[in-house]
């Protein structure tokens, strides 16, 4: 598998720790890692990175992860990198919303890494 | 209180703990990997050096709070991130996260409250010497889990 470009968005520097190691442990092989803390820093990254894929969480201040999922799709560089979202927000209305602004993996907190795996492998053409 | 209120309040109570440690139970075992065991609060003295807590409003109303020690919250950190060398920061931040994860967890487990429920950012307080009062006046569940020895309260209280 190519090296991948990842862009980690949660408030906690210590999931955000978690959700990369989770990639690791999922045998991606990362050539970079951008983290940000909510969705105002998440856009503000993809100003001047670009990424291969996306994981979200959803409560966060400042700016949510389901409004900076519908901003995405105003980010040229962004357009079509799949977002997976990662959150204890585990409800239908939720999983909804999150699809229906452009998420493509929905993954409720508290995550093993063969989640993740089997969330994210598949969006990025491989088999989990 | 009427007799029927507080029957319906102790019912609540009795349903509403089972949830709870199970919620705290997966968190436990999913994001730490180890087995929480169920001990009575009577047991240890004062716990509260960190407290996390995370709001919830609307179907549910009140606050969920995870207090522990200085050293089971930095036992709880090292075992998130698996390192050696852990600062207060990431000690606090773990914490809130396990708080918001358990909150998270138990409010998905309730059938038709999940949907109408909302949960506010953690905020963890550092040090003991502090009174907590919260406003909701209704359901108060408490349930102590031993996380490597260590006692971590975690307490539910709810607005009726």
């Amino acid at each position: 598998m190519d090296k991948i470009r990842a862009l980690i968005v949660d408030d906690s520097s210590v999931m955000r720790k978690i959700v990369e190691r989770s990639l690791r442990q999922a045998g991606i092989d990362m050539d970079k890692v951008v983290e940000a803390g909510n969705g105002a820093e998440a856009l503000a990254a993809l100003q001047s990175n670009v990424v291969d894929l996306i994981l979200c969480d959803i409560n966060m201040p400042v700016m949510d992860g389901l409004e900076f999922v519908r901003q995405v799709a105003t980010v040229e560089s962004a357009k079509g990198v799949p977002i997976v979202m990662i959150t204890t927000e585990g409800s239908e209305s939720h999983v909804v919303q999150a699809l229906s602004a452009g998420a493509r993996g929905y993954i409720r907190k508290p995550f093993t890494p063969d989640q993740v795996k089997e969330h994210v492998l598949p969006l990025l053409g491989k088999k989990p | 209180m009427s007799a029927s209120t507080a029957l319906t309040k102790r019912s609540q109570e009795e349903n509403w703990l089972p949830i709870l440690e199970l919620a705290i139970k997966e968190v436990f075992e999913i994001m730490l990997g180890c087995r929480v065991t169920p001990s009575a609060e009577t047991e240890h003295g004062p716990h509260g050096e960190f407290t996390a807590m995370v709001g919830l409003a609307g179907a549910l109303c009140g606050i969920l709070t995870v207090c522990c020690n200085a050293k089971t919250a930095g036992l709880i950190a090292k075992g998130m991130l698996g390192g050696t060398t852990i600062s207060e920061d990431e000690v606090v931040d773990a914490l809130g996260e396990i708080c918001n994860m358990i909150t998270g967890n138990f409010k998905n487990k309730l059938a038709g409250t999940d949907e109408r429920c909302m949960l506010s950012v953690p905020s963890v307080v550092s040090g003991g010497a502090y009174r907590f009062h919260s406003l909701a006046d209704g359901t108060s569940v408490e349930t102590v889990a031993l996380f490597e020895g260590g006692p971590v309260v975690v307490r539910l209280q709810l607005h009726n």
